[in-house]
């Protein structure tokens, strides 16, 4: 008990200098677990995409179309349950800020192969009955205020007009790691106007996702798609919608490994601080410490006294950081929403604060506690600090 | 009198180890500071170098950038013939009809694919664009599968190289010459004859006009004629602008992540700073009360320290400015969200960021310091002689 007390006692000596460094650790771990959550709202669609469902597209990618007449061919494919399609629509509300993502999707079949989103019956029967109708995420109907049966009308990028749309569902996420931001609309009314517009590119779909019988015949079924169109005009790519998401972040992997970096660095800078902290505490107490050298205390005894003081500092701060995370991360989680739908401080993240944290308290006390221990008394008495 | 520089430098000796801590913490924030203003520059000099102010893009009213663009050959001929478009020593309008279509390759030694920019170019794209020269080989024959590559190309994906040979759009595409374009974004594309590839593609329209204007004065008649003509669904922006457009969303990002980062790294270098001046101030307080004994003033006093804390700040900006000048080997490759394709550039060092890196050290250390000065200075002589 007694040396407990004599460690807090030993920490508040110095009260400015160990306020200093515990708000100094606090910010560290409050960077670091921000950080860690950016990393992870990248893969967030990643963790979110399901291994039953497959996604086909255009061999050559993504801009390239396929042929609405796949879906009768797909459907034929052994071990294939629901087949839905879809086109990125990527329109644009009332300006390029505004971001969230838009689809053109058959309503019936991609309502039923995405059943994390929770949408009530009514809602859904209005959608499917109106060509004009759309159905949003809870979060982005909240952020620009839409109310049901609102005209909500984007500027098309890709299809070119404004396209009128009438709110006719508002749909939740089954849990938290569901994107609440998806903006999807009948593919009829797309086809039908572009059919009037450029024939062309009618009849043409930019996805089909495929909903399996069971997740074991996804390789199987996948390279059966891709053999049916293999050396046809439009060849087909089908991959998990894991794989598929994957896809997207492995080409933005520099910034994700950036971020990665610097999280490390920013402990690498606090480590520098603690360890400067400890070793002046040290370098002032070295007459105590050989006093209790002489008085009998053993090595041990003082690494604890030392050690015992560093992690007292770090892990005062890493508690105040982890708490701060969470209304930094709601904060942060409400302004980057359109780089980031999904925003949520993990578990994971928790563990690697407080890991960090002890790692930091153990290098900060290395140094001092081997100076301190190897000393010899005669020296450290002598000595001015 | 004050007191000479070398005390406040051997103060900073004798105490090495805090010395060497508090400085490389300052210079960890310096070096992430100025790689974040070296990110942020390099993109930046790639878009200027890629755009020269007296050329116009023509893309589809609303279309973001080339690859979602479309514009059929009657409306190409239209933008054609306007009276603003430059014409060539032998009368021939200085504007070039593209195709700009995105395809899925394999990087060498990887099996990740990337999206790669390929553009179906007209006899005039090369002289459009004088940043780009042919560097070995030779340029592709009208009508036939010939390609010539980026250098960025050539380097980093399979089949890229000279004689080599790439598979899409259901015909073998045979690399004939390669090309360097500096520093901007065309060296992560592939050139091949425009024609030829709108008929492989099975594409009926051209995604983007590119013209040298006449004069440069002219680009606002000439944008409200095309922009305005009942014929053609179309929008006109100078090259820099287009380019800036489509990488507004990265360089905000990057603009984001940089000013957080540093704010938070900084507040941690400053207390590291603040922690080892206030130690020098209690470690000294005998020393304090000697100097102002022997008739050095107040003043005197706070400078000593604070040059101290200066001095901590110029080794750590030195350090991390020193580090950082390493990162321009780098390159940087990425997806632009916006166009879906790879946007590469490498870090940029110049003078402003040299500067402005020394200067910000330069804050933290007056900013860590200042305090503990104060007190130093503040110090009765008898009470700082009485200290033990």
């Amino acid at each position: 008990m007694h040396i407990v007390k004599l460690l807090v006692r030993n920490a508040f000596r110095h009260r400015l200098r160990t306020f200093l460094t515990v708000v100094g650790v606090t910010i560290a771990i409050l960077a670091f677990g921000l950080l860690r959550t950016v990393v992870s709202a990248w893969y967030a669609g990643v963790e979110a995409s399901s291994a039953s469902r497959l996604i086909t597209r255009n061999a050559i990618s993504l801009v390239f179309m396929l042929p609405f007449s796949y879906n009768e061919k797909i459907r034929q494919v052994e071990g294939v349950g629901t087949v839905s399609y879809g086109n990125w629509f990527g329109g644009i509300y009332i300006s390029e800020k505004n971001f969230f993502p838009n689809f053109a999707v058959e309503p019936k079949t991609y309502l039923e192969l995405y059943p994390e989103f929770i949408i009530p019956p009514d809602q859904k029967g209005a959608f499917i009955r109106d060509r004009k109708g759309v159905v949003a995420g809870r979060k982005i109907v909240e952020k620009f205020g839409w109310r049901l049966g609102d005209t909500i009308t984007l500027k098309g990028t890709i299809f070119p007009g404004n396209w009128e749309f009438t709110l006719r569902g508002i749909y939740r996420g089954k849990d938290k790691t569901t994107d609440e931001t998806q903006f999807f609309f009948n593919w009829e009314y797309l086809n039908e106007s572009v059919r009037k517009m450029m024939p062309a590119r009618a009849d043409t779909v930019g996805f089909y996702i495929i909903g399996l019988k069971s997740p074991d015949l996804a390789s199987e079924v996948a390279s059966d798609i891709d053999g049916t169109f293999r050396n046809s005009l439009a060849e087909t790519l089908t991959e998990t919608e894991r794989s598929f998401q994957m896809g997207f972040v492995s080409m933005t992997e520099a910034i994700v490994i950036a971020i990665q970096l610097v999280s490390f660095v920013i402990i690498i800078i606090i480590m520098a601080v603690v360890a400067n902290t400890m070793a002046m505490t040290a370098r002032e107490r070295f007459v105590e410490y050989s006093v209790f050298k002489t008085l009998g205390f053993g090595k041990w005894h003082i690494a604890g006294l030392i050690f015992g003081e560093s992690f007292f500092i770090t892990m005062t701060g890493c508690a105040a950081g982890i708490l701060l995370t969470f209304p930094v991360a709601k904060v942060f989680a409400a302004e980057l929403s359109t780089y980031f739908p999904i925003f949520n401080v993990s578990g994971e993240t928790i563990v690697l604060d407080v890991g960090a944290a002890l790692l930091v308290g153990f290098i900060a006390g290395l140094i001092p506690t081997c100076r301190a221990i190897n000393i010899r008394i005669a020296d450290g008495l002598r000595r001015i600090g | 009198m004050n007191i000479p520089l070398s005390y406040s430098f051997r103060n900073l000796l004798t105490r090495r180890l805090t010395t060497v801590l508090t400085a490389s913490g300052m210079a960890l924030v310096v070096f992430v500071f100025a790689s974040v203003l070296m990110l942020a520059e390099g993109l930046r000099k790639t878009l200027v170098d890629t755009g020269s102010h007296d050329n116009a893009v023509v893309i589809r009213k609303a279309a973001v950038s080339e690859v979602q663009s479309g514009i059929d050959r009657l409306q190409a001929s239209v933008v054609e013939t306007q009276p603003e478009v430059a014409s060539g020593p032998d009368g021939t309008p200085l504007l070039a009809k593209e195709l700009v279509v995105l395809i899925n390759l394999q990087r060498r030694g990887s099996t990740k694919p990337a999206q790669v920019v390929i553009r179906g170019i007209s006899e005039k794209s090369l002289f459009l664009r004088p940043q780009v020269k042919l560097t070995e080989g030779r340029m592709p024959h009208p009508g036939s599968s010939e390609i010539i590559a980026g250098s960025s190309i050539s380097r980093r994906f399979k089949g890229g190289g000279l004689n080599e040979t790439l598979r899409f759009a259901m015909r073998d595409w045979k690399v004939v010459g390669i090309f360097d374009a500096g520093n901007t974004s065309f060296n992560s594309e592939i050139w091949g004859d425009a024609d030829m590839m709108m008929q492989s593609f099975r594409r009926n329209a051209y995604s983007s006009v590119i013209f040298k204007l006449r004069s440069t004065a002219e680009f606002s008649a000439v944008k409200e004629r095309i922009e305005s003509d009942p014929r053609l669904t179309l929008e006109a922006k100078r090259e820099p602008k287009y380019y800036a457009d489509q990488s507004e969303m990265m360089a905000k990002f990057l603009r984001i992540l940089g000013m957080t980062l540093t704010i938070i790294f900084s507040l941690g270098a400053i207390i590291g700073a603040m922690i080892t001046m206030y130690a020098a101030v209690a470690n000294r307080t005998q020393e304090i009360g000697t100097l102002r004994a022997l008739g050095f003033r107040r003043r005197n006093i706070l400078i000593a320290f604070l040059v101290e804390s200066l001095l901590l700040g110029l080794i750590g900006g030195c350090t991390g400015l020193f580090f950082a000048s390493f990162l321009q080997l780098f390159t940087v490759s990425t997806l632009n969200f916006q166009t879906f394709s790879e946007l590469a550039f490498s870090f940029t060092l110049t003078a402003e960021i040299t500067y402005k890196g020394m200067l910000f050290s330069l804050i933290m250390g007056f900013v860590g310091g200042v305090l503990p000065a104060v007190r130093a200075s503040r110090m009765n002589i008898v009470d700082a002689l009485r200290a033990v």
